[in-house]
C-alpha cells in the first residue's frame, strides 16, 4: 500500500512535468496550427542557459530567472525568423523547420558544452517526508515543483480568461481573418504565443534536469512523454494537457516500479494507445465530427 | 517505320512500360554508378538505398494514403532484427532474409493499422513517434535481452558476394547492387500501386472520406493498405540496414533516424517518388560532405564533430524555405524555366517563329 502510495506521489510529480511540456506545446499548436517537434530542444538550449549562469554565480533563482528570460527570447526568435516564414506553406513545412531547428540546436549545444551529460542542482532537499515512521516518495523539492507548475498553470488560465491580451490571442487563434478586422495584430499574438511556450518549456527543462541530467539529446524521451500527454489531453485543451500528463505521469511510475524501468517506454505507447482507441481524438479534444 | 513510331508510343503511354523503362533506367545507373565509384562511396550507395526503400513508405504513406507517420524507424528496426535473427539463427539466405524482414514488419503494421483505424493526421503521427521510442527499448526487457543481446545488438553474419562475380568483387559494390535493385524494385512497386484501382482509392479517401465512401471505396481497408505498405517498406530497408552494417542495434534506430526519414520525405516532396530518392540523397550526400570537411580541418574537436549536424540542420530550414513543395518541386520549376530561360539568352532574330509558343 505505502509502495502504491509512493508510486503515485512520484507519478505526479513527474506528470506536472509532463503537463508543462504538453501545455507549451498545446498552446503553440492552438495558436499556429504547428506542431513543435524542436520544443525539447528548446528547453535544452535554455536550461544549459540556466546551467552556465548557476555554474558562475552559484545561484540557483538567478539561474532560473535566466533560464526563464532566455526560453522567453528563444520562443520569439524560432517564432520570427524560422516559423513565420513557412507559416502559409503546406501545414508539413513548419514540421520539417521545427525537425532542422532540433538537428542545428543539438549540434551548436555539443560544440559549446560538449555532449557529456551534467547534474543539474535542486533548490531544495531531495529527502522524502515521513509520516508515521514511513517514509514518502515526496520530497520539499516534489513539492517546489508541483507548486512552480500549478502556479504557471493558474497564470496561464488568467491570462487567457481575464486579460485583454488572453482574449486577442484566443481571437487570433479561433479566427485570424476575423480577429484581424476587429482590429487585433495576429502576428504579435502569434509571436507572444511562442515567447509564452517558450517561458513555459524553459521552466520544464529546469525542472526536469536533475532528473534526467543535462545533455544535447537527454530530453529526447522527455519530449516524447510531453506530446504523450498532450495527445492524451486532446492537443487543444490546456486542462486536458494536465490532465494527460498526471494520467501518463502515474502510470508511468506503476509500470516502472511493478514491471521494470524497462518498459516504461512500452507503457507510455499502451497508455496513449488505449486513450486513443477510447477516444479517437484525445479526453478533451474536439468532437470528431467530420463534415460532408 | 512509321508504324513502330506509332506503336512505340502507344506503348509508352501504358503505365506498366513507363513504369518498368524507368525501373530498367534505374537499374542501369545503379550497375554504372556502383562501377565507377570507389569502395566506400559504395557503402554509401548501399546506405542511400535502404534509406530510399523505407522514405518511399513514407512518402506513399503521406502522398496517396494521406496519413503521416514518425514512427519508421520502428519498422526498421523490426526488419533489422528479423534479418539479424534468420540469418544467424536459420541460416537463411539473403533474399528469404530480406523477405521475412518485409513480411514481419507488414504483420506489425497490419496489427497497428487496425488498433488505429480510427486515428487521424497528429494522433497518429504521435502514436508511431511513441512506438519509436518504445520498440528499440524492448531490447532491454528480461525475456528478451538474451535472444537480443541488449543494447550491445546483434551482429549479423556477413555474406560474401557470389562466386560467379569473380574474386576481387569488393563487398561494398555487392551490397550497393542488392540495396540499389531493392530500392528501385520498392519504388516500381509503389510507382504501380499508386497508378491502380487501390492508388485511386486511396486518393480518393484521403481527398473527402464520405465521398470515397459514398462511391463504394472502402475507406478503412485502403488507409490500412498504406499503413501496411508504408511498414514492409520500412521493414526492408531496415532488414538492409542490418545487412549492410552487419549489426541490429537499438543505437541505429533512434528517434533521429525517424525524424531524418520525415525530413527527407517531406523535403523530397510528398506523395512524388521521386522525391524520396531526392530527400534520402540529401539525407546521405550532406552528412558526407561535411563529416569530410569537418575531419580534414583543424577545429575542436568538439565543433568538428558537430559541424555535420549543425550544417543538415541549416540545410533542412534552408530547403524548405526555398522550396515550400519540396525538392522534387523545385526541381520541376527549374527544369520548366531553363528552356525560357535558354530562349531568352538568345540574341533576338534568332528562332523568330517559334516564340508563339508562350
Amino acid at each position: 500500500m505505502v509502495r502504491f502510495l509512493n508510486l503515485t506521489l512520484a507519478g505526479i510529480t513527474d506528470g506536472m512535468i509532463f503537463a508543462t511540456i504538453a501545455l507549451a506545446l498545446v498552446m503553440i499548436f492552438r495558436a499556429t496550427r504547428v506542431i513543435n517537434f524542436a520544443q525539447g530542444a528548446m528547453m535544452m538550449l535554455t536550461t544549459f542557459v540556466g546551467w552556465t549562469v548557476q555554474d558562475r554565480t552559484g545561484s540557483y533563482w538567478l539561474a532560473l530567472g535566466c533560464a526563464l528570460a532566455a526560453g522567453l527570447v528563444l520562443g520569439t526568435l524560432v517564432e520570427r525568423v524560422f516559423i513565420r516564414p513557412v507559416e502559409n506553406g503546406p501545414e508539413l513545412n513548419a514540421a520539417v523547420v521545427a525537425l532542422g531547428l532540433i538537428v542545428l540546436i543539438n549540434a551548436l549545444a555539443s560544440m559549446i558544452w560538449g555532449s557529456t551529460p551534467r547534474a543539474y542542482p535542486v533548490p531544495f532537499s531531495l529527502r522524502g517526508y515521513s509520516v508515521g515512521g514511513v517514509r514518502l516518495l515526496l520530497s520539499p523539492n516534489d513539492l517546489f515543483t508541483i507548486g512552480m507548475v500549478a502556479f504557471t498553470m493558474t497564470a496561464l488560465v488568467l491570462l487567457f480568461r481575464r486579460t485583454a491580451l488572453g482574449l486577442r490571442m484566443r481571437a487570433g487563434a479561433y479566427s485570424p481573418e476575423l480577429a484581424r478586422l476587429l482590429g487585433v495584430r495576429v502576428g504579435a499574438t502569434l509571436t507572444i504565443g511562442w515567447a509564452l511556450a517558450g517561458l513555459i518549456g524553459a521552466l520544464a527543462g529546469v525542472l526536469i534536469a536533475p532528473v534526467v541530467f543535462l545533455g544535447p539529446d537527454q530530453f529526447d524521451t522527455v519530449l516524447v512523454y510531453g506530446f504523450t500527454a498532450a495527445i492524451i489531453g486532446g492537443l487543444e485543451s490546456p486542462v486536458g494537457s494536465v490532465v494527460g500528463g498526471l494520467l501518463l505521469g502515474c502510470t508511468l511510475s506503476y509500470v516502472s516500479g511493478y514491471a521494470g524501468s524497462e518498459v516504461t517506454s512500452l507503457g507510455a505507447c499502451a497508455v496513449l494507445l488505449v486513450a486513443l482507441m477510447a477516444r479517437p481524438s484525445g479526453l478533451f479534444g474536439p468532437a470528431t465530427g467530420r463534415r460532408v | 517505320m512509321k508504324r513502330l513510331r506509332v506503336t512505340a508510343a502507344r506503348a509508352l503511354r501504358l503505365t506498366v512500360v513507363r513504369h518498368g523503362l524507368a525501373a530498367l533506367a534505374g537499374l542501369a545507373l545503379v550497375l554504372v554508378v556502383s562501377a565507377v565509384l570507389p569502395s566506400y562511396r559504395n557503402f554509401q550507395l548501399a546506405e542511400l538505398s535502404y534509406l530510399v526503400c523505407a522514405t518511399a513508405g513514407l512518402t506513399f504513406l503521406a502522398g496517396p494514403g494521406g496519413q503521416i507517420s514518425v514512427g519508421q524507424g520502428a519498422f526498421m528496426a523490426i526488419g533489422a532484427y528479423t534479418t539479424a535473427l534468420v540469418i544467424n539463427h536459420q541460416h537463411w539466405n539473403l533474399a528469404a532474409a530480406l523477405l521475412s524482414a518485409l513480411v514481419v514488419a507488414a504483420c506489425v503494421g497490419l496489427l497497428l493499422g487496425l488498433a488505429t483505424a480510427r486515428l487521424r493526421g497528429l494522433y497518429l503521427a504521435t502514436l508511431t513517434l511513441a512506438l519509436a521510442v518504445a520498440l528499440p527499448a524492448l531490447v532491454n526487457v528480461r525475456g528478451l535481452s538474451g535472444i537480443l543481446e541488449g543494447s550491445n545488438g546483434l551482429s549479423v553474419l556477413a555474406s560474401p558476394p557470389p562466386a560467379v562475380l569473380g574474386a576481387d568483387f569488393s563487398t561494398p559494390r555487392w551490397q550497393a547492387w542488392v540495396t540499389g535493385f531493392c530500392a528501385v524494385v520498392t519504388l516500381w512497386f509503389l510507382a504501380n500501386l499508386g497508378r491502380s484501382r487501390y492508388g485511386r482509392s486511396m486518393r480518393a479517401a484521403r481527398d473527402d472520406e464520405a465521398a470515397a465512401a459514398l462511391s463504394g471505396v472502402n475507406v478503412a481497408r485502403v488507409r490500412l493498405l498504406a499503413f501496411v505498405v508504408a511498414a514492409a517498406c520500412g521493414g526492408l530497408g531496415g532488414g538492409l540496414l542490418a545487412w549492410v552494417t552487419s549489426l541490429a542495434s537499438p543505437g541505429a534506430f533512434s528517434l533521429n533516424l525517424s525524424f531524418g526519414l520525415l525530413a527527407a520525405a517531406i523535403l523530397g516532396g510528398l506523395g512524388s517518388l521521386a522525391g524520396a530518392v531526392w530527400g534520402s540523397l540529401l539525407l546521405v550526400v550532406v552528412s558526407s560532405v561535411t563529416s569530410d570537411l569537418s575531419s580534414g580541418s583543424r577545429l575542436p574537436i568538439d565543433v568538428a564533430n558537430n559541424l555535420p549536424g549543425a550544417v543538415y540542420g541549416v540545410v533542412l530550414i534552408v530547403v524548405m524555405m526555398t522550396f515550400p513543395g519540396g525538392l522534387h518541386q523545385g526541381y520541376r520549376w527549374i527544369s520548366s524555366r531553363i528552356p525560357a530561360l535558354v530562349r531568352r539568352s538568345r540574341p533576338p532574330g534568332d528562332g523568330a517563329g517559334r516564340g508563339s509558343g508562350r
